[in-house]
C-alpha cells in the first residue's frame, strides 16, 4: 500500500470571494464569502448566529429555515451571494431585547412544543411565515403548514397547538408575525429572560 | 406551606433559551476550529489496495491526512467491545480508520483536516482509494446462510448465540390441546435524531489539558475512553455534552472513530478540531437497529393460556458488535410482557453482516419482542374465535403475583423480576379509552359506507432505571442558589426542569433558583449515562437523596443557630424555619455561609462565618471530624436490579379499499412509569415515542440492496413522519408506584415506541383479514397481499 502520510500542506487560500450586504434582523451585515457558501453557513460560521440549524442540508428537515423577505426559505439549499441586498429574518430577530418571547416562541413554551429544540428555530420561522399568509387557520390548515419540517421529539403535538395558541395570540396583538416582538412599555418585567 | 413540585406540570426552564435560538449545540461552539471530513467506503465488503492522497494535497485550505498507518500504535488497536458477555464467542470492533479491509458502507478510511469543512470535502473527493470488492453479506439469514463471510476468520458469521429458558417449553407445547408455528420479522431502522453526532476537541498546550464536546448519551465514559486512546491521566481530559439535539440511542455508541481521532488530530496539530457529521455520513456510518427474524411455536388451552412458548431468532448486528448482545437479550427477555409465562424458551444467534453496526434505538429489541409476543396472542385468539383482549387478560400476571421472579437474567446481569404493576388495570383503562367494546358497532357503520376499519392492541412491559448508579451532587451556595448536577446527559428530555423540582422540594426553594447541569465531567464525574429509559429514575433519585442530606445538614446548623430542636424545623420559602412561627427562620444562603467557617470576609454576608464573629466551642474544632465546610451533599443511588414500567396501546386504523392506503384513525395509550415527576414532560416523552412508533410500523425502513448499498440514505427517501403522518393521541396515566426507589418512579422515555408496530400490525390485519407478519408495511405491500389474498379464494 502507498500513502502519503500525515501530510501537512498549506497552500495560500485564494478562493473567489464575493462581497454581499443584506439586513439581518433589522441590522445591515456586509462580508466577503466565497460564492458556493450556503446561506446556513454564512449565518451560522461568518456572522456567527447559530440558532438557525441544520439538520439534513438537502432542502427536507426544515431546521434551516430562515424568512426571506418575510416568506420562509430552506437557508440550506440557497447560496449567501443569492440574497445580497435582501432581508433576513432568523430564529434570534424574534424576541424582545429583553428577551421576552415573541408570541410564537411563548405558544411554543406553553405547548411543550419543543424537547431537545433542535429543530425549533426552523418551526418558529416556519410558523411566523404561515401565520403571516394564513392569520386564521383551522387544525387542518395548521398541520399542512407545519408539515414542511421534521421533529424527531415531540410527535408533533404540542408545536400544532402552539401555533393555534400563537394565530390567536396575533389577533390581539400589535407584532406581526414575522417582526421583532415589542414589549409595551408597561409590560416590560422580562419574565421569560433566563440564563 | 410551599406546594410540593414533584408532580406539577412545571413548564421547562430550558425552553427560553432554545426557543431564542441561544442554544449551544456542538456545531455552535469552535468557530476557529479546523473542520474535518472522512472519506468513506462506497463498498459494503472490499479490500482496501491502495490510497492515493496527491491530488488532494493540492486543496487549498488543506491541513492534513490521515490514514490508518499515520496512527500511532494505540490508535492502530480496534475500537473497544463495550459491554462483553461470555456468550460471545466471535467479538469484532472496527478501528478508526479502516486497517486494509471495509466492511461496510460508510466505513472511515481516511479523515482530512482542513481549514473548513467545504476544503475538508473537496479534499475527501480527490483522495483516490483502490478497492478489491468482496461478495457483500447482507441480510439476517444470509448471514446465518454463511455462504460468505464478513470477517475471514469467522466463517459462520455468528457472534454469539444465546438460550434462556423458564420450566420446559417443548413438553409444554408437544402436550398442549393446541399448537401454531409462524415467523415473524422486523426490518432496520435507525433513530435519527435531528441533530448528527458532533465532536469538538480543544488541546491546551499550556495546561496539557484536553476540553472535549460531544453530542453523547455517555460523557463521563468518552472521556475515560479518550484518555486511554490518547494515553492521558483522566484529570488532563474532560468531556462535556452540551446541548444535545436528540439521541434515541444512537448517540449511547462510543466512542466513534472520530470521538478518538478529533482529539488526537486537535493534540497532534495543537489547533481546535471540530467534526460535524452530514446527514448521508449519519444515515451509513452512525449505528442502526432493530433488524430480526423471529419463528415462534406456541402450545396454548381452549382458554388462549399459553402453556409454552418456543422462540429463535437472528438478530443482525452488521459488521461489528461494539455494544455486545444488549439489543437482543432485551428482546429475549421483554418479549415476555406483562404475562405469565412459565413454560418458555429463547435462543438466539447474533450474526454479522456488510451493514452498518446495530446498537440500541428507543425501545432497544423491545419492540421486536413485543411484535413477538402480542401476534402471538392475536394468533391464539384468532385460532380459537375468541376477544384479543380476553387472551391477554387470561395471561396476564395478576397485581397481587408481584413482584414476580421469572428466572431469567435481564441486560444488566441481573434477575428478571418485575416489581409492580396493574395490567388487569391498564387493560381495563385501555378498553374503555379506545372504546374497544363499541368497536363492532363502528365498523358496522363503516362497513356500510364501504369503509375497512380495524383495531388492535399490544401490551408490553418495560424494564427502566438500570444500573449500575448515577450520582447527584447539590450545593446551596452562599447566594442562595442552588445547584445540582449529575454526570448523565440530556437530549431533551428536560432534565434541566424536572431535576431541579425534585432539588426544590427537599430543599423548600423556588424551582427558579435552582440550576442543574447535565453531563459536564467538570462537574460530576462519575456516571454511567442516559439510555434504557434510566436518567429519571437514576439520577432522579441520587439527586434526590444527596438533597436530603444537604437538608439534614440545613437543619442541623439552623437548630444550632435558632437553638431550637431540628424535629421542630422545615424548609420553606427559601428559609428554614420553626413549624407553626414562620417568623423565626434563618435564610437557607445564611445558613449556607454558616456552614463554611472563614478566616476572610470577602464580602459583607461572608461576616457571620468568620472566626471572631462565630467564636463556638473552644474544645471542639470549627469543621467537626465527620463533616466537611458547605452545605452540600453528593449521594448515589444503585439499585439491586432494573424497575418495570408497562402500557398497552390500542389502534382503529383505515384501510382504504381500493389503494390500500393506511390511515390511523384512533390511538390510545394507557401507560404507567410509577410517579409521575413532571407530567407535561412524560406526555412528551409519550407522544415522541409513538410518532416514532408509528414512524417504524409505517413509513421507516432502512433499504439495503443485496450489493450491502443503503438505497435511502436521505430524509428524501427515510420517511420520517411529518405532522401529517402522526395521529393525535389519547393518553391516560396510571401511576403504580416502584417499590424500588425512594421517588416511586420509572422510566419513561422508550415506552411510546414500543408498542407501535405490534398494535398497527393488529390493526391492519383486524381492517383487512389478511395476516400480518412482518413490520414495517406500506401501502403497496399491503395491496399485493390483499391482491395475492384475493386472487387465492376466488
Ligand atoms: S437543513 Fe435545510 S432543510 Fe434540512
Ligand atoms: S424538539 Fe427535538 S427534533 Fe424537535
Amino acid at each position: 500500500m502507498t500513502a502519503t502520510h500525515g501530510t501537512t500542506t498549506r497552500t495560500a487560500a485564494a478562493h473567489e470571494r464575493v462581497e454581499v450586504t443584506l439586513t439581518v434582523n433589522g441590522t445591515p451585515r456586509t462580508a466577503s464569502v466565497a460564492p458556493r457558501r450556503l446561506l446556513s453557513d454564512f449565518l451560522r460560521h461568518d456572522l456567527e448566529m447559530t440558532g438557525t440549524h441544520v439538520g439534513c442540508e438537502h432542502g427536507v428537515c426544515g431546521a434551516c429555515t430562515v424568512l426571506l423577505d418575510g416568506a420562509p426559505i430552506r437557508s440550506c439549499l440557497t447560496f449567501a451571494i443569492s440574497v445580497d441586498g435582501r432581508e433576513l429574518t432568523t430564529v434570534e430577530g424574534l424576541a424582545a431585547d429583553d428577551g421576552t418571547l415573541h408570541p410564537v416562541q411563548q405558544a411554543f413554551r406553553d405547548h411543550h412544543g419543543l424537547q431537545c429544540g433542535f429543530c425549533t428555530p426552523g418551526f418558529v420561522m416556519s410558523a411566523c411565515g404561515f401565520l403571516a399568509e394564513n392569520p386564521d387557520p383551522d387544525e387542518d390548515q395548521i398541520r399542512e403548514g407545519m408539515a414542511g419540517n421534521l421533529c424527531r421529539c415531540t410527535g408533533y403535538a404540542g408545536i400544532l397547538d402552539a401555533v393555534k395558541q400563537a394565530a390567536g395570540a396575533f389577533a390581539g396583538s400589535a407584532t406581526h408575525p414575522c417582526e421583532q416582538h415589542r414589549v409595551d412599555a408597561d409590560a416590560t418585567d422580562g419574565h421569560d429572560r433566563e440564563a | 406551606m410551599t406546594t410540593k413540585l414533584v408532580g406539577a406540570p412545571v413548564a421547562r426552564s430550558e425552553d427560553p433559551r432554545l426557543l431564542r435560538g441561544e442554544g449551544r449545540y456542538v456545531d455552535d461552539l469552535g468557530q476557529d476550529a479546523y473542520e474535518v471530513a472522512v472519506v468513506r467506503s462506497p463498498h459494503a465488503h472490499a479490500r482496501i489496495e491502495r490510497i492515493d492522497l496527491d491530488a488532494a494535497l493540492e486543496v487549498d485550505g488543506l491541513i492534513s491526512i490521515y490514514i490508518f498507518e499515520d496512527l500511532p500504535q494505540r490508535l492502530q488497536e480496534p475500537l473497544p467491545l463495550l459491554i462483553p458477555h461470555p456468550a460471545i464467542s466471535h467479538g469484532r470492533t472496527q478501528y478508526v480508520l479502516a486497517n486494509g479491509e471495509v466492511n461496510h458502507v460508510g466505513e472511515a478510511i481516511a479523515l482530512v483536516v482542513a481549514e473548513d469543512r467545504y476544503a475538508a470535502e473537496d479534499a475527501v473527493e480527490r483522495i483516490l482509494v483502490e478497492y478489491e470488492p468482496l461478495p457483500a453479506v447482507v441480510g439476517p439469514e444470509l448471514a446465518r446462510d454463511a455462504e460468505h463471510a464478513v470477517h475471514d476468520d469467522i466463517p459462520s458469521n455468528v457472534a454469539a448465540h444465546l438460550e434462556q429458558t423458564i420450566g420446559d417449553a417443548p413438553s409444554a407445547i408437544a402436550d398442549a390441546p393446541h399448537r401454531l408455528s409462524f415467523r415473524l420479522d422486523i426490518e432496520r431502522s435507525a433513530s435519527t435524531p435531528m441533530e448528527t453526532r458532533g465532536t469538538y476537541a480543544r488541546w491546551d498546550a499550556d495546561d496539557q489539558r484536553l476540553r472535549l464536546y460531544s453530542s453523547t448519551q455517555a460523557p463521563t465514559s468518552v472521556r475515560a475512553a479518550v484518555a486511554a486512546y490518547l494515553e492521558l491521566d483522566l484529570a488532563q481530559v474532560e468531556c462535556i455534552a452540551p446541548d444535545i439535539g436528540g439521541g434515541f440511542g444512537v448517540k449511547i455508541m462510543h466512542p466513534w472513530p472520530e470521538e478518538i481521532l478529533v482529539p488526537w488530530v486537535a493534540k497532534v496539530l495543537g489547533h481546535d478540531v471540530k467534526f460535524t457529521e452530514d446527514r448521508r455520513e449519519h444515515f451509513v456510518s452512525a449505528n442502526h437497529e432493530r433488524s430480526q427474524v423471529q419463528w415462534i411455536e406456541v402450545g396454548f388451552d381452549d382458554d388462549g393460556r399459553i402453556l409454552g412458548l418456543d422462540v429463535e431468532f437472528v438478530h443482525d448486528h452488521g459488521a461489528y458488535i461494539p455494544y455486545g448482545l444488549i439489543v437482543p437479550i432485551i428482546t429475549s427477555t421483554q418479549l415476555i410482557g406483562p404475562y405469565k409465562l412459565e413454560n418458555y424458551r429463547v435462543t438466539f444467534d447474533s450474526v454479522y453482516t456488510n451493514t452498518t453496526p446495530v446498537t440500541p434505538y428507543r425501545g432497544a429489541g423491545r419492540p421486536q419482542g413485543c411484535f413477538a409476543m402480542e401476534r402471538t396472542i392475536d394468533r391464539v385468539a384468532a385460532h380459537l374465535g375468541k376477544d384479543r383482549t380476553e387472551v391477554r387478560a387470561v395471561n396476564f400476571l395478576q397485581p397481587e403475583e408481584l413482584p414476580y421472579d421469572f428466572g431469567l437474567m435481564f441486560q444488566d446481569g441481573r434477575a428478571y423480576r418485575y416489581d409492580s404493576g396493574d395490567f388487569p388495570g391498564s387493560l381495563a383503562a385501555l378498553k374503555e379509552l379506545v372504546d374497544w367494546d363499541g368497536f363492532a358497532q363502528r365498523r358496522a357503520a363503516a362497513q356500510a359506507e364501504g369503509r375497512l376499519l380495524g383495531i388492535g392492541m399490544a401490551a408490553y412491559v418495560e424494564g427502566t432505571g438500570v444500573g449500575p448508579y448515577e450520582g447527584g451532587h447539590v450545593l446551596v451556595e452562599p447566594n442562595g442558589t442552588v445547584q445540582v448536577s449529575t454526570g448523565l446527559s440530556t437530549q431533551g428530555q428536560g432534565h434541566q426542569t424536572s431535576f431541579a423540582q425534585i432539588a426544590a422540594d427537599e430543599l423548600g426553594v423556588d424551582v427558579a433558583d435552582v440550576k442543574v447541569v447535565t453531563g459536564d465531567t467538570r462537574r460530576f464525574p462519575y456516571a454511567v449515562g442516559t439510555f434504557a429509559s434510566r436518567a429519571a429514575v437514576m439520577s432522579g433519585n441520587a439527586i434526590h437523596l444527596a438533597a436530603r442530606k444537604v437538608r439534614e445538614k440545613a437543619l442541623r446548623i439552623a437548630s444550632e443557630a435558632l437553638e431550637v430542636d431540628a424535629q421542630d424545623l422545615e424548609l420553606a420559602e427559601g428559609q428554614v424555619r420553626v413549624k407553626g412561627s414562620p417568623d423565626t427562620a434563618i435564610d437557607l444562603n445564611v445558613v449556607a455561609t454558616m456552614s463554611n467557617p472563614l478566616r476572610y470576609a470577602f464580602d459583607e454576608a461572608a461576616r457571620i462565618a468568620t472566626q471572631f464573629a462565630q467564636p463556638g466551642d473552644p474544645d471542639a474544632p470549627p469543621v467537626a471530624d465527620d463533616d466537611a465546610p458547605g452545605l452540600e451533599a453528593t449521594d448515589y443511588y444503585s439499585p439491586t436490579q432494573s424497575t418495570f414500567a408497562n402500557g398497552m396501546h390500542a389502534v382503529e386504523v383505515e384501510v382504504d379499499p381500493d389503494t390500500s392506503d393506511i390511515t390511523v384513525q384512533r390511538y390510545a395509550v394507557v401507560h404507567d412509569c410509577g410517579t409521575l415527576l413532571n407530567p407535561t414532560i412524560v406526555k412528551g416523552q409519550v407522544l415522541g415515542g409513538v410518532a416514532q412508533g408509528v414512524g417504524g410500523a409505517l413509513y421507516e425502513r432502512m433499504a439495503y440492496d443485496e450489493h450491502g448499498q443503503l438505497q435511502n440514505a436521505s430524509f428524501m427517501d427515510f420517511l420520517m413522519p411529518y405532522a401529517t403522518e402522526v395521529p393525535s393521541v389519547d393518553i391516560d396515566h396510571l401511576e403504580t408506584p416502584s417499590p424500588l426507589n425512594p421517588l416511586g418512579i420509572k422510566g419513561a422515555g422508550e415506552a411510546g415506541v414500543i408498542p407501535g408496530s405490534a398494535a398497527i400490525a393488529a390493526a391492519i390485519e383486524d381492517a383487512t383479514g389478511i395476516t400480518i407478519d412482518a413490520m414495517p408495511i406500506t401501502p403497496s405491500q399491503l395491496h399485493d397481499r390483499r391482491l395475492a389474498a384475493a386472487s387465492s379464494t376466488s
